[in-house]
């Protein structure tokens, strides 16, 4: 069982992280340093490597060449205090309240505190009314919001989000972007990607801006979408970054 | 064809009034099946588990020799242990051969590669679509296991119940190392195949329609536990 207030894990610094898949470099000379605070937001066009860099810094790929480093661990299972949710949720077949307690044992939280946190979260959700409803049958957005839940339950330090709210209604959008803001309250660092630039300003305290496997630019939220500094990430704010452009946009 | 004809109300009649011989094949045959099943199962679902979830030196071989035994021929599986069983063979001493413990022995040899590589079917796909989520939350290998057993229960059950299928419909194997031998080892299609031999057709029919029975119900069950499946499997 995690203590809600076990120091932090974080920052978590990435060093010259690299990923190769074959003859593709897919990750490149990665180097950034995530602090314990705020939502950082990460955009960039499909295949950038948004989802491969969420999955090495969740510890679910490992680096061909470069290190990840937690710097709050301090000899701590780093694993224990994260959390993360994909971009297609994955539900064991089992109730939804299920689902969460399956999460919960597996982080060793006796059950005595469990019906609590499992409610709390499904209230949150706004999935009480399904508690009993085999997780499969809800549709694709409730299942976001319950893989939202189950992340919620575990109070993590830190959440990593892929693209949560693609193919979602306005509604449940703002519920999940609800839940995200009120985990941030609560002190959980938000790392998260979407292709919703509107939901990037909303919620991004910082943006990180991927492009074929590098960060091109990172810096405060405010600052990039008053006008990024890299031409591909202005390009790419202004819906312009094409593939058939990328020649004449990269710098000489 | 009256012969035909007369065989078959025959037939319906020895089923209607549970001749005595009859069910006593019937209830061996299903003694025999039923132990066999449950032995395989115990031994088949782990490895098949195990085969899609942990990759081990010699995991490759393990496979494809398994797949080898799905393939085997009954005979030559009554063959091997008949061999093993016989007085001069290395389980000899036990005296096994021609009792039911031989022909289960026969029977969980014939269908724990079965059993094994469907299972392992259904937890591959199990796992490859769970693997990431539960790496996520922290599972150990073991828990992993528990919860693939458990959320592909249904699809495990048709994997039984065809191992089932194949053991009680079996005839090569169980006459080897059973001998068909009256009120010991005779199960249904031993006297199938005997009493056809004799010209005793209206056992032979009665058997056979029990048999065609016992395919539509497992047949059944394996619908349902699909459907069951389909609509999400309830806690
Ligand atoms: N296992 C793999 N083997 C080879 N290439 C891969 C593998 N996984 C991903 N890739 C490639 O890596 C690149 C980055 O993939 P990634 O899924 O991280 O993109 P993304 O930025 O999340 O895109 P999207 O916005 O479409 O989700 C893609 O070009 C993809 O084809
Ligand atoms: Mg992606």
């Amino acid at each position: 069982m995690i203590q809600a207030d076990a120091p932090t894990i974080l920052p978590l610094e990435l060093k010259d992280v690299s990923l190769q898949a074959g003859q593709h470099r897919l990750i490149k000379d990665v180097s950034c340093t995530l602090d314990a605070k705020d939502v950082t937001i990460i955009i960039g066009p499909n295949g950038a490597g948004k989802s491969l860099l969420l999955r090495l810094c969740h510890g679910l790929l490992t680096p061909s060449a470069g290190a990840i480093h937690w710097h709050g661990a301090n000899g701590r299972d780093p694993s224990l205090y994260q959390a993360m949710v994909f971009q297609r949720p994955v539900m064991l077949r089992r109730s939804v309240r299920a689902n969460i307690d399956f999460a919960l044992s597996l982080r060793k939280v006796p059950r005595r505190l469990r019906h609590n946190l499992i409610e709390e979260a499904l209230h949150r959700a706004g999935l009480n009314r399904f508690a009993k409803t085999p997780a499969r049958v809800l549709s694709f957005g409730e299942q976001q919001r319950l893989a939202l839940a189950r992340s919620w339950a575990l109070r993590p330090q830190i959440l990593f989000l892929d693209e949560p709210t693609a193919s979602i209604d306005p509604a449940a959008t703002h519920v999940i972007e609800e839940v995200i803001m009120a985990m941030r309250k609560e002190g959980t660092k938000i790392v998260m990607c979407t292709h919703d630039l509107g939901q990037a300003r909303r919620l991004a305290d910082e943006v990180i801006f991927l492009h074929r496997g590098r960060i091109l630019e990172k810096s405060g939220a405010a600052e990039f979408f008053a006008g990024p500094k890299n031409d591909l990430a202005q390009a790419f704010l202004r819906g312009e970054l094409l593939w058939w452009h990328r020649r004449e946009l990269t710098p000489p | 064809m009256t012969d035909f004809g007369a065989a078959i109300s025959t037939a319906f009649a020895l089923v209607a009034h549970l001749d005595r011989d009859l069910s006593e094949v019937v209830l061996l045959s299903l003694k025999v099946s039923i132990s066999a099943v449950l032995i395989a199962s115990v031994i088949g679902l782990p490895i098949g588990a195990a085969l899609a979830l942990f990759r081990f030196p010699g995991r490759t071989i393990f496979i494809v020799v398994l797949n080898a035994f799905m393939g085997l021929p009954p005979v030559v599986i009554g063959l091997i242990v008949y061999l093993l069983l016989s007085r001069a063979g290395p389980f000899g001493v036990f005296g096994l051969l021609f009792t039911p413990t031989a022909m289960i022995i026969a029977q969980v040899l014939l269908i724990t590669p079965l059993i094994a590589a469907l299972a392992r079917q259904v937890m591959e796909t199990l796992w490859l679509e769970y693997e990431e989520q539960l790496r996520s939350l922290g599972t150990t290998p073991l828990r992993a296991l528990g919860a693939l057993l458990w959320d592909g229960r249904f699809s495990l059950m048709t994997a039984v119940l065809a191992g089932f299928g194949r053991a009680i419909a079996e005839v090569g194997a169980v006459m080897i190392v059973g001998g068909n031998i009256d009120h010991v080892t005779r199960v249904m299609t031993t006297s199938i195949a005997l009493e056809v031999s004799k010209g005793n057709l209206a056992l032979a029919l009665g058997l056979g329609i029990i048999l065609v029975v016992l395919s539509v119900l497992v047949n059944g069950m394996v619908y349902f536990l699909r459907g069951n499946q389909r609509q999400g499997g309830t806690l």
